[in-house]
């Protein structure tokens, strides 16, 4: 599957890096925390979130991730958009909500970015 | 010994504008210089959650890289207000983070844990009323 492929499925739009559709994606993450992205994400991957601050770029900077999908129509302003272009991210929109996008996405094969979670206490 | 490169940058106390700048330089200092993959990204995660911490947490501050043959050293300083418990703040999921830093996403409490993890070699000195100093050290090869 590559970005085009999931702009297709998310009827979304090219805010950024239309040149690099054809980009593979094998994995996905959806968070609105970046603080538990730049935790547990250590891959380059995708990140679907409903957060349009500066951060969410810069995060996806500090991770080298390939692609943002900004759910529920939301579109960043113009300054955060070129910073993206700036560091080669592709940035899409979508009208579906973060838990439909992340549905249809996974229907289309993306799967979540492995993260080992232990609890305490479980049993091994 | 005297490093091959030193880079220093003003941190300044809730400047939620800036924040992340100066790790996105250290980054592409690093990426110059020709450290890459692992260890790279490692710095940068580390970088920007210690700035972050910087901006949210501390009266101001200051972000330093120092890169030497085998390894790249972060030194994160700031003037206060010094963290009381250190047990209690390297615990996954304890934050004092305010409204405006968790609504930009941060405020998870696990800035300290993953600095801790990304790095080779970690050391986290804190006095209450003077500040807190990180060092931070990353291997190369
Ligand atoms: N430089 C600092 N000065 C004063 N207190 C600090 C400083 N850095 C961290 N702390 C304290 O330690 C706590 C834990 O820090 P940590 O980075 O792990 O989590 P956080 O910043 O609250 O959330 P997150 O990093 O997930 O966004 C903070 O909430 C704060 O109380
Ligand atoms: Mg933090």
């Amino acid at each position: 599957m590559t970005i085009a492929d999931m702009v297709a499925v998310l009827n979304a739009k090219v805010l950024v890096g239309g040149d690099k559709l054809d980009t593979p994606v094998y994995t996905a993450c959806c968070s609105d925390l970046m603080s538990d992205v730049l935790a547990f994400v250590d891959e380059k991957t995708v990140l679907i979130t409903g957060l349009t601050n500066p951060h969410v770029v810069r995060t996806s900077e500090m991770l080298d991730l390939k692609c943002l999908v900004f759910a529920r129509g939301k579109i960043p302003t113009d300054d955060i958009l070129q910073s993206a272009d700036d560091q080669g991210l592709v940035v899409l929109a979508t009208k579906l909500t973060a838990f439909s996008a992340c549905g249809v996405l996974y229907e289309m094969g993306l799967r979540g970015v492995p993260v080992p979670v232990q609890w305490d206490q479980e049993d091994k | 010994m005297e490093p091959m490169y030193t880079g220093s940058y003003q941190v300044a106390k809730d400047d939620y504008t800036s924040a992340g700048h100066a790790s996105a330089d250290i980054k592409r200092q690093l990426k110059q210089i020709g450290v890459s993959g692992d260890v790279l990204r490692r710095v940068a995660v580390a970088s920007y959650e210690v700035e972050l911490n910087l901006v949210i947490h501390s009266l101001g501050g200051e972000l330093t890289l120092n890169v030497y043959p085998d390894c790249v050293q972060l030194v994160s300083s700031d003037v206060g207000p010094g963290i009381p418990d250190l047990n209690m703040a390297m615990k996954e999921g304890y934050s004092t983070a305010s409204e405006m830093a968790r609504s930009m996403g941060f405020g998870a409490g696990m800035g300290l844990p993953n600095m801790k993890r990304n790095a080779d070699d970690f050391n986290i000195e804190s006095t209450v009323g003077v500040g807190t100093t990180i060092t931070m050290g990353f291997h190369l090869r």
